[in-house]
C-alpha cells in the first residue's frame, strides 16, 4: 500500500554495517509487501519500530550525526517513513541532524547548579582552547564529582573521564541502616558469583517459592511508594498490573535519571546492577509480566556496560530466560539507552521513546497499567523503588517497616551535591532532619542560604526548614517535595538568581514542545528571569506575569514536566532569594 | 457505538447531559451549545489534544482536563466558564499570539479577544518563530511564522487519511517545527499533493497558491467570492468539491467535512485540478 520515498542520498558502507548491526536478526528479517501496510497502519506500534532507537545511536557513534544516507537506510531497513525518522532523531540531544564539521568525540559539560559552582564554565573553556569539540547542557548525573563530563565518543566508544580517575566515595560501610548501598563497594559488579556471595538472588528465590500474591501482599505492606518523583504506592500498580489477563505484559525500570542533582540511580547500576536485574525479575514474576525492560539514560555509559554482562550473566544460568530460577516462569529483560531528552523519564514518553516514536508523553487516562508500552499494561518503577523489594522479600514487611515512619517506611537514598565538602550518594532512615544530612555532608550551616530539593522540578526552603523531618508527609505538610532525593544547598558565595534562571533555562531546553502551556510558557518564564538584574526588585507585572503563566503550566498542561515547571521559581520567589523587593 | 453500550450522564454547567457511551466532553459541551474553543481537535482526525485551549474543569481533578479528548464518564461534574478555565484559556492564546502570526486565524483571533488575551505583555525581545515562507511549488505554500504546531496537517497526511507520512514534527519545545526529513523541498519528499493538509490547518500557515498571490497583489477578497459544489470528475469515486470562485476564476478547492466519501480530504486531481476547469 505504502511504498516509502526516500531521496537518492546513500549511506556509506561504514553507516550500513552499523546500523544492520544495531538492528540484529530481529529488526533485519526482510521486509514483505504484506507487512507495509502493518508498518504504515495504526498496527504499526506493534512493529519492529522499536530498533529505531539503536539504530539511530549506532549513526550517531559511526558517522558524528544523522545524515541522509543513514537516515534513509534507516528508513529502509525499518520501513518507517523518512520525515518521522527525522522527527525521531531531531528530538534527542545526543544525535545531530547537520553536519558536525569535524570527525571527534564531543566532550558534553554539565553547567547545572552543582557544576557550576565547581567551575564547570571555565572547564569548558579550557577544553575548548585545547581544541576539544565542547557542548555545554544540563546535569549528566555525575553531581558528585562536579564539574561533569561525558564524551560522546566517535571512533571510540563513549566515556566519561571520571570513571577513571575519581575513587568512589561511598557512605561509611557497616552502618546498620545501609540497605539499598550495603554491597555498594564491597560486591564485584562484574561477577553474578560474588554477587550470590553476598546474598545475591535469595530475594528471588524466596519470591518465586512464595507466590506472587505474597509477593504483592508483601510489597503492599511494607508501605513502599514510588521514589520516582510522583510517590505512588507500589503495590497498588504491580496489583493493577497483575489483574489483567495474559502474560503479553510489560515491567520497566526507568533509568532515565534526568532529575539535576540526581545520581543514585547511576551509582546502584554502577556498583550493584544484579540488584537492578533481581529486583526487576521479581517485579515481572509477581506482576505475570514476561518482559522487562531496562531504559537507562544515554550518558551513564559504565552503568550500561554493566548491566549488560549482568543481564549476560543471569541468562546464562537461569536467572532469565523460558524458565527462570526453576519456576516455570519466562522472563527476560531488553536494554534500551535514551539519547539526551529529560522528558523520556516521564513514563508514557518512554514507552513512545522505546517504540521509536517522538518522546512526547501520552495523554492520560488511559494509565501506564492498562495500556503501557506497546499498548499493554505496564508497571513502570524507578530503580530504587525497585531495589527496596529486596529487603522487604528477604526480611518481611515488618522487619522493613523497623526503619522510617508509618507513612514513609524504610530508608532514602539523597544525592547531595552543591555548597558542601562532602558530596555523595548517603542513605538514611526516612525521619532524619535535613540538617543531620546536610552536617554530614560537610555544609556550613551558618553560610546556608537555601535549598533545592528535588531538583528542578522541586522546591528551594530556606534555612528555617533545616529542622524539617525528610519524610513524605512532612514535606507535603511543608509545601515542599522531596522528588527524585536531589539535596542543594547553597551557601552565600552563590548567585543564587543565576541558579533560579538556570533552572527555567532546563525547562525551556527540556520541553518536549507538544503542548502550547509548557512550550510557550517555559520560554517566556526564562525570558522573564533573564530580566531579572542583582539587587533590583522584580517589577510588578512581571511578577504578575510569572504568576499567570506558572498557573495555566500547572492547571493546562499535559504533564509533569509542564506541571513542576514553575514550582522551584515560584518557591524562589515565596522565598524572596529572587527579586525580593527593597 | 452498539446499543448495548450504556449512555453516560454528565452535568455540565448545572445543566444534566445524557451522552451516548464513547462520547467526549466536547460532545457534551456541543449538544447543550456550550461554545468551546478548538485549535488541534477535528472532527475527521484523532485528537492529539496538544494545544489545551479547550479545557474544562472536572470535579475532582488537580488538573484540568482537555474536552476533545476525554471520555465523558457517568457522573462527570463540569465547569467550562470558571476562572481557572478562562485563565487558561487566556494563556494558551495569548501564548500563541506572542509566538506566531495569528493575522489570517480569525476564529483564534475573535477567541483570543473573547478570553481577554493580551500577548503585548511581553518583551519585544521575545522569542517567535520566524522561518522564511516555503515556496517550493505551484499548488500550495508553507509560512511556519503562522503555525501554532496543532499537528492537525502530520495527521491528515499520516494515520488519518492520506497515507503518505510526508511532513512530521522535528526538533523539540519551542523549535519544534513541521518538517520533511532534513528540511528537503516539497517535490523532492514523499509528498503527493492531495492538499489534505492545507484543508485542516487552522492557521493559514498552508494556504494554496492561488490565496497566496493574490494576497500578495491584495486581491484576496473572500467577501467577494461564491461556492459551488459539484462532483469531482476525475475518476469514478464521487468526490463532493467545493469551488471558491472570485472574478469568475477558480480560486480554492475544498471538500465538505461532512460527506461519507471524503471526509474533508481529496486527492491531487480534485484539489489542484481545477486549472483545467
Ligand atoms: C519530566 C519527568 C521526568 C521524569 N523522570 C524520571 C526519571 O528519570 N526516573 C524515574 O524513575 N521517574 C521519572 N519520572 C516519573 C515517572 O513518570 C514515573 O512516575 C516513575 O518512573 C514511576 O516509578 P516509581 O513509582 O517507582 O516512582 C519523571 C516524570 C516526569 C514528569
Ligand atoms: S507539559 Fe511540556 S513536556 Fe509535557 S507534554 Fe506538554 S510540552 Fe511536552
Ligand atoms: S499535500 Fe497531502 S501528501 Fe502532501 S504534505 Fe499535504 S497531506 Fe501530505
Ligand atoms: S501547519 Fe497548520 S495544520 Fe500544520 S501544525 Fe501548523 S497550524 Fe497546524
Ligand atoms: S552533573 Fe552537573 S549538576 Fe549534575
Ligand atoms: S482542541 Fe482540545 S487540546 Fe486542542
Amino acid at each position: 500500500m505504502v511504498d516509502l520515498h526516500l531521496t537518492a542520498d546513500v549511506a556509506s558502507p561504514g553507516e550500513r554495517a552499523a546500523v544492520d548491526a544495531a538492528i540484529g536478526p530481529d529488526g533485519a528479517v526482510v521486509v514483505h509487501e504484506s507487512e507495509r501496510s502493518i508498518v504504515a497502519g495504526r498496527t504499526r506500534r506493534q512493529s519492529r519500530r522499536h530498533w529505531l532507537l539503536p539504530a539511530l545511536h549506532a549513526l550517531q557513534a559511526e558517522a558524528g550525526w544523522i545524515s541522509p544516507g543513514g537516515l534513509n537506510h534507516v528508513a529502509d531497513r525499518l520501513q518507517i517513513p523518512p520525515a518521522e525518522v527525522f522527527g525521531v532523531a531531531s528530538f534527542y540531544g545526543l544525535f545531530r541532524t547537520d553536519d558536525p564539521g569535524h570527525t571527534g568525540s564531543v566532550t558534553h559539560v554539565c553547567v547545572d547548579p552543582a557544576c557550576e559552582i565547581a567551575g564547570a564554565s571555565d572547564l569548558a573553556d579550557e577544553l575548548e582552547r585545547a581544541g576539544s569539540a565542547v557542548q555545554r547542557g544540563p546535569c549528566l548525573g555525575q553531581c558528585e564529582r562536579a564539574p561533569a563530563r561525558f564524551v560522546q565518543g566517535r571512533g571510540e566508544p563513549d566515556h566519561v573521564p571520571a570513571d577513571d580517575a575519581v575513587p568512589f566515595r561511598l557512605p561509611r560501610p557497616g552502618q546498620p541502616h545501609r540497605r539499598l548501598t550495603a554491597r555498594l563497594g564491597v560486591v564485584d559488579p562484574t561477577s553474578l558469583d560474588s554477587y550470590r556471595e553476598h546474598g545475591g538472588y535469595g530475594a528471588l528465590t524466596t519470591a518465586i517459592a512464595m507466590g506472587p500474591d505474597a509477593v504483592i501482599e508483601a510489597v503492599t505492606a511494607a508501605g513502599l511508594w514510588g521514589r520516582g518523583g510522583a510517590a505512588f504506592p507500589t503495590g497498588v500498580k504491580w496489583r493493577a498490573v497483575a489483574a489483567q489477563p495474559g502474560p503479553d505484559k510489560h515491567v520497566v525500570a526507568n533509568a532515565d535519571e534526568s532529575e539535576p542533582g540526581t545520581f543514585k540511580d547511576r551509582l546502584l547500576m554502577e556498583h550493584d546492577p544484579f540488584a537492578l536485574l533481581e529486583s526487576l525479575t521479581i517485579a515481572g514474576l509477581a506482576t505475570g509480566a514476561e518482559r522487562g525492560w531496562i531504559y537507562i539514560r544515554g550518558e551513564y555509559p559504565l552503568a550500561t556496560s554493566r548491566l549488560r554482562q549482568a543481564i549476560d550473566q543471569a541468562r546464562a544460568v537461569g536467572w532469565l530466560g523460558a524458565d527462570v530460577g526453576a519456576s516455570g516462569r519466562s522472563f527476560d529483560v531488553e536494554l534500551r539507552r535514551g539519547a539526551g531528552a529529560y522528558i523520556c523519564g516521564e513514563e508514557t514518553a518512554l514507552f513512545n521513546s522505546i517504540e521509536g516514536f517522538r518522546g512526547e508523553p501520552r495523554n492520560k487516562p488511559p494509565y501506564p497499567t492498562t495500556s503501557g508500552l506497546f499498548g499493554r499494561p505496564t508497571v513502570v518503577n524507578n530503580p530504587e523503588t525497585l531495589v527496596n523489594v529486596l529487603p522487604i522479600i528477604s526480611a518481611g514487611p515488618a522487619a522493613y517497616r523497623s526503619l522510617g515512619t508509618d507513612d514513609s517506611p524504610g530508608t532514602k537514598l539523597f544525592c547531595l551535591s552543591g555548597s558542601l565538602r562532602r558530596p555523595g550518594l548517603y542513605e538514611v532512615p526516612f525521619g532524619t532532619t535535613l540538617r543531620a544530612l546536610l552536617l554530614a555532608a560537610g555544609t556550613e550551616i551558618d553560610r546556608l542560604r537555601a535549598v533545592l530539593l528535588g531538583g528542578a522540578a522541586g522546591t528551594f526552603v530556606g534555612p528555617e526548614s533545616l529542622d524539617l523531618p525528610l519524610t513524605l508527609e512532612d514535606a507535603r505538610a511543608a509545601g515542599a517535595t522531596l522528588g527524585s532525593g536531589a539535596v542543594m544547598p547553597f551557601d552565600d558565595r552563590v548567585d543564587l538568581a543565576a541558579v533560579v534562571t538556570r533552572i527555567a533555562e532546563f525547562f525551556r531546553h527540556e520541553s518536549c514542545g507538544q503542548c502550547v502551556p509548557c512550550r510557550v510558557g517555559t520560554t517566556r518564564q526564562h525570558e522573564v528571569l533573564l530580566q531579572l538584574r542583582p539587587g533590583r526588585p522584580l517589577a510588578d507585572d512581571r511578577r504578575q506575569l510569572l504568576d499567570d503563566m506558572a498557573r495555566v503550566m500547572l492547571d493546562a498542561s499535559i504533564c509533569g514536566l509542564g506541571h513542576t515547571a514553575a514550582g522551584a521559581v515560584r518557591s524562589a520567589l515565596d522565598l524572596g532569594i529572587i527579586g525580593e523587593s527593597t | 457505538m452498539t446499543s448495548t453500550e450504556a449512555a453516560v450522564t454528565i452535568r455540565i454547567d448545572d445543566t444534566d447531559v445524557a451522552l451516548s457511551a464513547g462520547s467526549s466532553i466536547l460532545d457534551g459541551c456541543r449538544s447543550v451549545g456550550v461554545d468551546t474553543p478548538t485549535i488541534c481537535y477535528a472532527d475527521n482526525l484523532t485528537p492529539v489534544n496538544a494545544c489545551r485551549v479547550c479545557v474544562v474543569e472536572l470535579e475532582g481533578s488537580r488538573t484540568l482536563v482537555p474536552a476533545c479528548s476525554r471520555p465523558a464518564e457517568d457522573g462527570m461534574v463540569i465547569r467550562t466558564d470558571s476562572e481557572r478555565v478562562r485563565h487558561s484559556r487566556r494563556m494558551v492564546l495569548e501564548f500563541l499570539a506572542s509566538s506566531v502570526d495569528l493575522g489570517q486565524a480569525d476564529e483564534l483571533t475573535a477567541w483570543a479577544e473573547h478570553y481577554g488575551a493580551d500577548p503585548g505583555r511581553y518583551g519585544a525581545d521575545r522569542a517567535v518563530v520566524s522561518e522564511p515562507v516555503r515556496v517550493q511549488d505551484n499548488l500550495y505554500i508553507r509560512d511556519y511564522d503562522r503555525c501554532v504546531l496543532c499537528y492537525k496537517c502530520v495527521e491528515a497526511c499520516g494515520e488519518d487519511a492520506q497515507q503518505s507520512f510526508a511532513i512530521a514534527v522535528s526538533g523539540r519545545g519551542f523549535d519544534a517545527r513541521i518538517s520533511t526529513e532534513f528540511d528537503v523541498e516539497l517535490p523532492e519528499s514523499a509528498c503527493v499533493y492531495c492538499g489534505n493538509c492545507v484543508a485542516v490547518c487552522p492557521t493559514n500557515a498552508l494556504q494554496f497558491r492561488t490565496e497566496f498571490d493574490l494576497r500578495a497583489v491584495g486581491e484576496w477578497r473572500p467577501e467577494d467570492q461564491t461556492v459551488t459544489r459539484t462532483v469531482c470528475s476525475y475518476c469514478g469515486v464521487g468526490c463532493n468539491l467545493e469551488l471558491h470562485v472570485q472574478d469568475d476564476h477558480i480560486v480554492a478547492c475544498t471538500s465538505p467535512h461532512d460527506h461519507d466519501v471524503t471526509w474533508g480530504n481529496l486527492c491531487i486531481k480534485g484539489r489542484f485540478g481545477w486549472g483545467y476547469v
